[in-house]
């Protein structure tokens, strides 16, 4: 293992991080805040507690999620792509790195990124409503896996990305309407039987499902559903990933 | 000497069906100084890539200090270093954090004094925590070159390291090659500036259309190809070429003051005494005499347009 190139790679990736903070930090928060500040005060304190957790806490998984996936998709994205981009790439291509290295310093980079993000956001969040996480653990573990496969599916759009458009399309179009429609906002129980049925076709909904089951122990589908979701979604991209290294796909010719 | 870098017949076809390179073999030799020099688009760009690990081979085999490039790559591409055509560089990082990253891609331990001295060697020292997108033009060039080095390859491969670059940076560029040398680095450098090839490497590899057509050591390759070119200028200048000349091939300049003579160095008989002595007979005084060697770009010129294909 190059564990060298990794750590260049990683360390790499940490300092764009940094050198944009605001960016990287504060507009996330920022836009949590706003969420807390209209869904949670004005129009939670009209809406009843979901079985027996305020709709203000209620919300707090799913928020976390909508940004540790966007943050995820978005770091590893352009991570691989400004590379690419720029022409830099040639280098990482020419080193002696396999691609399960290169792979890991992005991602990995990527996902500690959202996963710090994540933990501010939930940080965030006790200047607002009060919540005990009952499995922490747990919690931890879905944060965990999500950050790295939502990673895994941004390296792999800024791998297939030509321009920048290309490269926020899918986030855009597919990831956060899957995300609002996925219960970060609500619990399946409220929509009508024909709307449930159509949720279970979402992913993103036994990812929220599983996360907020570690917080307050209710969860849409069964546990053992949602961690088996993830990890098939994982597992799915790394398979992308692989053929793509393998194929040289839009990176060698 | 031993090579250090083997090509064996390879080949390289793009999916659009282009050939860029046709059956090269190639073997450098370690510590030499080898100069590509071809057209645009003649392949040397394709052949170094595919030598780095960046272009996949369609056929044929590449060794890199022993190790093949495909089955024992992380060996190989340890040993190179790249300084790429165009200036790729991440424009928001600081000169040190890119240089640093280059070294710790190639799986060398952090080194912050090593990579210091780096760029110290090549002027950037002052510039090291500057943004590379505040840099000249020619500053980030340095750069490129400060990244190669950072991983201390054996092998450097330079592609048209002095395009548009102004002639202190090609100077000093020359420097480091030599230093490079002295220190046992194999350098090869892919240019059509002639004159660079002329003025610091040791063997000159003539490509064009995937071709490899000739690898050859600088001197010979000059002896070989070389041409003299003889300037008679005579006192009185003369309207056309005197009949008595006509066996000659002779040229008159344009204003008709000087005959050009060129020959062969390497020939036994070049000629010159008998033409001197046809152009006294013709009753001629002369001026002067000057002889000019022909540069390798006269040969390269001379090389390339016979090979065009007309049969001669």
């Amino acid at each position: 293992m190059n564990w060298n190139g990794i750590a260049a790679i990683w360390r790499f990736e940490m300092a764009r991080f940094f050198r944009s903070i605001i960016q990287s930090i504060v507009s996330p928060v920022l836009s949590t805040s706003l969420y807390f500040v209209v869904f949670g005060a004005a129009i939670g304190s009209r809406i009843p507690e979901v079985e027996g957790v305020s709709y203000g806490a209620f919300i707090v998984p799913g928020l976390i999620m909508l940004t540790v996936l966007q943050q995820a998709i978005q770091n590893a994205g352009f991570g691989i792509y400004f590379p690419k981009f720029i022409g830099t790439i040639f280098e990482v291509l020419s080193a002696p790195l396999s691609a399960f290295e290169i792979v890991i310093g992005y991602v990995g980079a990527a996902a500690v990124k959202a996963l710090l993000i994540g933990c501010i956001i939930l940080g965030t969040s006790f200047f607002f409503v009060d919540i005990t996480i009952q499995h922490p653990v747990w919690m931890i573990a879905f944060l965990l896996l999500t950050s790295i496969s939502f990673a895994l599916l941004g390296f792999i759009l800024g791998i297939w990305a030509r321009n920048f458009e290309q490269l926020n399309l899918v986030p855009l179009l597919v990831v956060t309407p899957l995300v609002f429609l996925g219960g970060s906002f609500y619990s399946i129980t409220m929509l009508p039987p024909i709307w449930q049925t159509i949720s279970m076709f979402n992913p993103v909904l036994y990812l929220v499902s599983g996360f907020r089951w570690s917080f307050f122990g209710m969860a849409d589908v069964p546990v053992a559903a949602s961690l088996a979701a993830i990890l098939l979604f994982t597992a799915l991209c790394l398979g992308v990933v692989w053929w793509m290294f393998r194929t040289g796909y839009r990176l060698k010719s | 000497m031993s090579a250090i870098v083997q090509v064996n017949g390879l080949n390289k076809t793009y999916d659009g069906g282009f050939e860029a390179l046709k059956n090269v073999s190639l073997d450098i030799r370690e510590g030499e100084i080898l100069a590509l020099l071809g057209p645009n688009g003649a392949g040397k760009t394709t052949l170094i890539s595919t030598i780095c690990g960046i272009t996949q081979p369609t056929s044929g085999a590449i060794t890199v200090g022993g190790h093949d490039v495909i089955d024992d790559w992380r060996a190989a591409r340890k040993l190179i270093g790249l300084v790429p055509q165009e200036i790729n560089l991440e424009p928001f990082e600081l000169v040190a954090n890119t240089v640093r990253f280059s070294r710790g891609l190639f799986d060398r331990q952090r080194n912050d004094a090593f990579v210091d001295q780096v760029l110290k060697d090549l002027s950037l020292f002052e510039k090291k925590d500057n943004r590379i997108a505040e840099l000249s033009g020619g500053m980030k060039r340095r750069v490129l070159i400060a990244k190669a080095l950072a991983h201390e390859p054996r092998v450097l491969f330079l592609d048209e390291p002095t395009a548009g670059v102004d002639v202190e940076l090609r100077r000093d560029m020359w420097a480091l090659v030599e230093r490079l040398r002295a220190d046992g680095v194999t350098i090869i450098l892919t240019t059509h500036y002639i004159e660079e090839a002329e003025a610091i490497a040791d063997r000159v590899g003539v490509i064009r259309g995937g071709e490899l057509l000739l690898v050859e050591d600088k001197a010979r390759l000059m002896s070989r190809l070389g041409q003299k070119e003889l300037r008679i200028e005579l006192r009185d200048g003369v309207e056309a070429l005197p009949d008595a000349l006509a066996g000659f091939d002779l040229t008159l300049s344009d204003d008709k003051r000087s005959l050009l003579y060129t020959y062969k160095t390497g020939e036994e008989r070049t000629g010159i005494t008998r033409l001197l002595s046809a152009i006294q007979d013709a009753g001629l005084t002369l001026a002067d005499l000057q002889t000019r060697e022909s540069s390798l770009e006269d040969i390269f010129v001379g090389l390339v347009h016979t090979e065009e294909g007309e049969p001669s």
